[in-house]
């Protein structure tokens, strides 16, 4: 099972294939179940994501949000490291974002407020995983339930800074006031014209979190970090044989993590809502976990993931419209089933796969 | 001072009933845990039993009933999380997350399909609702001073799984240290080699524990649709799984410890609730968020090994492989 | 003997894989008999006792117990024909009692107030009857490692077993515990049980067995009464007169010393002191080998060196400078810079990440060095340039620096990282078992690259467990026992001598000594 190099299009596109089928199977045994058509419901979800222009415009948004949860949780992975954080780390850079842009929107332009509002959020998602790395890495605790555990604290702390710190005064929405100009990103919108994504707030961050996949290759691919990190999660024996430290790469791997998480924010805050409010995050970090599997934690894997997240988003809200039976929950079961198939069930299809594609050669000898 | 008395007693009457199914899923947790397969999923598998139980119990306007589909619907989770961890060796944390987002989703989905009210299940009939049960000679007592509204109001009143509950924490320890099962199911979480080089099989070892799981979490969950309300509305469980994997690591994964520190967590709660916009004498108004995030920071302190250390089984969350030694 | 044997073997096979564990073993042993089975590590001693304990199943052939034909499927059947185990990493839990142990999967009914009360009775029986005393209510995580093996020999006892198969039982004891372990086995021996003793100490075997059977390469090569028989005779058929491969060797010529440990103490996770105050020095041009059964404190003493493992107490000097390794912050990067190479012992553990393309594997450890970079990227144009000169230079094959290591053979994986650590120009070479699992041309070529690498002038520590191997390499042989250097030796030392000290038989004469021989 270890051994046997499968060939690249097999490991990275074959497999996620199948897993892929098995969850849309099983999908289409649930509609059966509700009692409306699966096929029909494929071609609404489909026609409703990419159908149109401002189809497009909302599957590239939501898709947005899972590049960035997504590479979080890859990044993560590289390390042999499982940050379920994302959520919380996500909704404390949100509060990054809105400091940036409540303190500069009405004195600088958008692409002033920009860098700062990008610190903001990456400083803050990494300062949040930051707690449950250095426990990880100097105490041993368990960092999937310290994360966890972020997550609600999280919840509360951003409700408590919302309703008693950050709301509009005299407002008893839990929400800071609205950006003005200079702190909003331009949505794709107004700053192109060859598709007319109609009102989908696809913005700027969606260019953002493209350019945030090729630094996560740089760096993981490219870089002597990047080479630490996946020697210390591939075998960590291996990485202190090479004289690497563990903590060193748990607690910088997690602080990239948590900064990447906390980049989501962006995208929903200053470049969609243009203000800061409660649980604006909404299950997004816990998708970057499907969207990382799915992906195989490969900077194009996870934008493919992304986008075919996004086309679930998008094409699930068409559908529970045309029709009602289907509600947009269906896209968190078939998340869901992904997650099943792709991560849990990984055993399940890999090895008969592993012995199609590589017949004859014997593994390598491992007596002991 | 009669008053505060009283105000004493509601609040930890309501620590009671918010403590129950915290404490049904924690030690459905335990069992899982003990016997080295780490469960994330208690959240998933409670909110598919809340809404099983919901369903059942409105078309058969039977509570018994509802809460057989409860655990059937948790049953039937656990055994996806079981086949994932134990059969096919996979990534236990995965599976978890992957049992809650497809309890999260199905359980709207399901309940919009059939019921169309926006996935909750219809307000359930007479009969389809856990009632409270009166201890007897709680109505002749009532009145007497102090021990009267203690047991009238705090000990009588309360549902059959509160009491279930409570009555499933001596139970479990009983199993776990006074039964053949028991000592079998501490073995494999700690050495699962031992168990097996004893003549034991493993596998079969842990499948029952996560049954075990299954169950208690579908009563926990049918509590909260059948029992303390009356139906099923979305994501009903708002995180008490998770409270209760909190309350399981601060418990030591032991059954006592575990109803002190669902106590701890529902009296939390409660407090919660009770507090939520009034001040306390001396310290003044408390933030709601800061009852809220007590557990979750208790633990993490906890876990970091400043106030004790919490020490999992040895072998959760590792796939049991027979090695070449 | 015309008894029917407590257990025959006949044509037993076992493969994993290409590696044939067992061949064709055939065994008879005697009933109420102490039958010692004895070998080098990796001889299939283990594997044939997991055969008989239904943890593995043999290919082929057919295993007897009492004169009938069975099949050991798993534990359960070997424990009800009446077979007990006591592994060498104790199957115990260690947060429960000796009494709790003892009765796991014995328990005797659903609950356990009547296994309990049954157990503690059975066990103070046994207490008497072969003086094994332990506290049943103790806490077995607390017990030293003597009387936890105590608890799984009651563990077996109290199954019933009348055959009870003991493997390694002494690598964790002292010798006075190991001692007491003797007398515990003459004294269920005499009460007729069948004890099966598997080890690699002849000390062990000439002190208590009736009979032995020694293993070579997966073999069966000899069945002997001890009394008949002697470690002169034991070691060379357990060494065997393997072809002794060649290596074309000039005579050393040693010049200043390089390399000086002094002082060195190690403790391992356990607690256990597995290096004692170990000290030798290693010149420029001269191999020293360390010879040793495994388990002796090697690789714990290899891992000290280069970094890896804390020590207690100890100083290393490399060419002059000195380092303190208990005190300063020493880690594997530091050694590397101060001029050590590291060929680790398991290659697949350690010196490699098999997940990994071969060029990325040919910088691990040395990926920090300016060389490879390229401002903030690393320079993988380099790396692989590199990555190709050696492939050429070691002739390693397939000759891709792209493959995952996990696709190369044992021999060329092991060159990868010969060529990785040598090319570096260290001044001290660490060697750890360096043609481990690696096929006879490539032990050629490594043989040669490691006496080319002395001749160079550099100095090269080398572990191994093939005695052969020490033997035509090293220039200095120091042998390891119990974490000690027990002897030193010149090259070309006699082999039987050699695997005297290395089964722990003290030097010069002392080869008859009894067991307890050893000093306090």
């Amino acid at each position: 099972m270890s051994a046997g190099q499968l060939p690249r299009w097999v490991d990275y596109g074959l497999i996620p294939l199948i897993n892929l089928i098995a969850a849309f199977l099983v999908s289409g045994l649930v509609v059966l179940l509700i009692g409306e058509n699966p096929i029909d419901a494929v071609r609404v979800l489909i026609w409703g994501a990419l159908g149109f222009g401002e189809g497009v415009g909302f599957t590239l948004f939501y898709a947005t949000n899972f590049i960035f949860t997504g590479l979080a949780v890859a990044v993560a992975f590289h390390a042999g490291l499982f940050n379920i954080g994302g959520e919380g780390q996500a909704y404390v850079g949100g509060l990054g974002v809105a400091l940036a842009c409540l303190a500069l929107d009405r004195i600088v332009p958008w692409w002033v407020t920009l860098p700062v509002a990008v610190a903001g959020a990456a400083v803050m998602g990494a300062a949040w995983a930051f707690i449950p790395a250095w426990l990880q890495a100097k105490r041993g605790s368990h960092i999937v339930i310290t994360t966890i555990m972020f997550n609600f604290i999280s919840y509360s702390l951003m409700v408590y800074l919302l309703v008693n710190v950050l709301a509009k005064p005299g407002s008893m929405q839990p929400e800071t006031r609205t950006f003005e100009e200079g702190g909003r990103l331009p949505f794709l919108n107004d700053i192109q014209s060859l598709v007319d994504f109609g009102t989908a707030p696809v913005n700027l961050a969606l260019v953002l979190a493209l350019i945030a996949s090729a630094l996560v290759w740089v760096i993981i691919w490219r870089t002597r970090l990047g080479y630490e990190i996946r020697s210390f999660g591939a075998n960590a024996t291996a990485a202190v044989y090479a004289g690497m430290s563990p903590a060193r790469i748990i607690i910088i791997t997690m602080l990239i993590s948590g900064g990447l998480s906390g980049m989501m924010a962006l995208n929903e805050i200053m470049g969609s809502q243009h203000r800061l409010l409660i649980e604006f995050v909404a299950g997004y970090g816990f998708v970057g976990i499907a969207v990382a599997l799915m992906g195989r934690a490969h900077p194009v894997g996870i934008i493919l993931a992304a986008i075919l997240f996004g086309m679930l988003y998008q094409g699930g809200a068409e559908l529970a419209f045309e029709m009602p039976a289907i509600s947009r929950d269906m896209i968190i079961v078939i998340q869901g089933l992904v997650i099943l198939f792709a991560g849990a069930l990984e055993n399940l299809f890999r090895p008969a796969i592993v012995r199609i594609f590589t017949p004859s050669r014997a593994p390598a000898v491992q007596a002991g | 001072m009669l008053d505060a008395y009283q105000t004493l007693i509601l609040l930890l009457d309501s620590t009671l009933r918010l403590s129950t199914p915290l404490l049904l899923a924690c030690l459905a947790g335990l069992y899982s845990e003990r016997s080295g397969v780490v469960d994330i999923g208690l959240e998933g598998k409670m909110l598919g039993a809340a809404f099983g139980a919901g369903a059942v119990a409105y078309l058969t306007s039977n509570a018994w009933l509802g809460l057989l589909a409860g655990i059937g619907v948790a049953v039937g989770l656990a055994l996806i999380h079981g086949f994932a961890s134990i059969t096919n060796r996979g990534n236990q944390i995965v599976s978890g997350v992957a049992i809650n987002f497809l309890a999260a989703g199905l359980t709207v989905l399901l309940g919009q399909a059939w019921f169309s009210q926006g996935g909750r299940t219809p307000t359930l009939p007479q009969g389809g609702r856990f009632g409270e049960v009166i201890l007897p000679g709680a109505e002749a007592v009532r009145d007497v001073p102090v021990l009267g509204p203690l047991y009238s109001e705090l000990i009588s009143g309360h549902n059959i799984l509160v009491y279930l509950a409570f009555a499933a924490v001596p139970l479990t320890w009983w199993i776990l240290f006074r039964t053949r099962f028991g000592l079998r199911l501490r073995a494999v979480g700690e050495n699962p080699a031992a168990v097996d080089t004893a003549g034991i099989s493993v596998v079969l070892l842990r499948y029952r524990a996560v049954v075990i799981c299954g169950i208690l979490t579908g009563v926990a969950g049918s509590y909260l649709s059948i029992a303390q309300s009356s139906g099923f509305i979305r994501d009903m469980t708002a995180g008490k799984g998770y409270i209760a994997l909190a309350a399981l690591i601060f418990a030591k994964w032991r059954p006592v410890n575990a109803m002190y520190a669902c106590l701890l967590f529902g009296f939390l709660d409660a407090m919660a609730i009770r507090l939520q916009g009034k001040s306390i004498p001396m310290i003044g108004e408390v933030p709601v968020q800061v009852f809220q995030t007590l557990p979750y920071i208790l633990t993490v302190i906890l876990l970091a090994g400043f106030i004790g250390k919490a020490i999992p089984p040895k072998a959760s969350g590792v796939p049991y492989l027979k090695e070449r030694s | 003997m015309s008894e029917t044997p407590a257990i025959e073997l006949r044509g037993v096979n076992k493969s994993f894989g290409p590696v044939h564990a067992n061949r064709n073993i055939d065994l008879l042993v005697g009933k109420g008999s102490i039958h010692g089975i004895i070998g080098e590590n990796g001889a299939g001693k283990s594997t044939l006792m997991s055969i008989l304990y239904g943890f593995y199943q043999a290919d082929s052939g057919s295993i007897h117990v009492d004169g009938r034909e069975v099949r050991i499927a798993d534990s359960r059947q070997a424990i009800d024909l009446g077979i007990g185990m006591v592994h060498q990493h104790f199957m115990l839990v260690d947060p429960f009692t000796v009494l709790e142990n003892v009765i796991l999967g014995a328990e005797d009914g659903a609950t356990l107030s009547g296994g309990t009360r049954k157990a503690r009775q059975e066990l103070r029986r046994l207490e008497q009857e072969y003086g094994l005393k332990v506290d049943p209510d103790a806490v077995v995580g607390d017990l030293p490692v003597g009387l936890q093996q105590r608890v799984e020999i009651l563990k077996a006892l109290y199954r019933g077993a009348e055959i009870l198969i003991l493997d390694e039982p002494t690598g964790v004891l002292t010798p006075a515990e190991a001692d007491h372990l003797f007398k515990i086995l003459e004294v269920l021996r005499d009460q007729g049980k069948t004890v099966l003793l598997i080890t690699h100490k002849l000390r062990e075997i000439m002190a208590i067995t009736d009979t032995v059977s020694v293993m070579r390469r997966g073999e069966m090569v000899a069945t002997l009464k001890t009394a008949e028989t002697s470690m002169e005779e034991l070691a060379e058929q357990m060494v065997g007169r393997s072809v002794l491969l060649h290596v074309e060797k000039t005579p050393a010529d040693p010049m200043g010393t390089i390399l000086e440990v002094e002082d060195l103490n190690v403790t391992d996770a356990r607690g256990v002191r597995v290096v004692k105050d170990i000290s030798f020095k290693v010149k420029a041009g001269e191999i020293v080998g360390i010879a040793g059964v495994s388990g002796n404190g090697q690789s714990e003493l290899l891992e000290a060196l280069a970094g890896i493992r804390k020590a207690d107490s100890g100083r290393l000097s490399i060419r002059s400078e000195t380092l303190d390794l208990a005190t300063m912050d020493i880690d594997p990067a530091l050694m590397r810079e101060k001029g050590m190479g590291h060929v680790p012992e398991d290659r697949h553990r350690m010196g490699l990440i098999n997940s990994f393309a071969e060029y990325e594997n040919a910088v691990l450890g040395y990926h920090r060095s300016e060389k490879y970079a390229k401002g903030l990227l690393l320079d993988i144009a380099a790396i692989k340039q590199e990555a190709r000169e050696a492939i050429e230079k070691y002739d390693i094959r397939p000759p891709s620096t792209d493959l995952r290591t996990a696709n190369f053979s044992g021999g060329n994986q092991q060159k990868i990282v010969l060529a990785r650590e040598i090319e570096r120009d260290p001044d001290v070479l660490l060697v750890g078992q360096p043609t481990r699992g690696v096929d006879i041309g490539a032990i050629e070529f490594i043989h040669k690259r490691l006496i080319e690498l002395r001749d160079e002038g550099k100095a090269i520590l080398l572990v191994s467990v093939e005695l052969d191997e020490i033997r035509s390499l090293a220039d200095r042989i120091l042998v390891m026992f119990d974490g000690a250097i027990v002897g030193e030796r010149e090259a070309g030392a006699d082999e039987t001598e050699l695997g005297l000290l290395m089964a722990g038989v003290q030097d010069q004469g002392a080869a008859s000594g009894a067991v307890a021989g050893e000093k306090a």
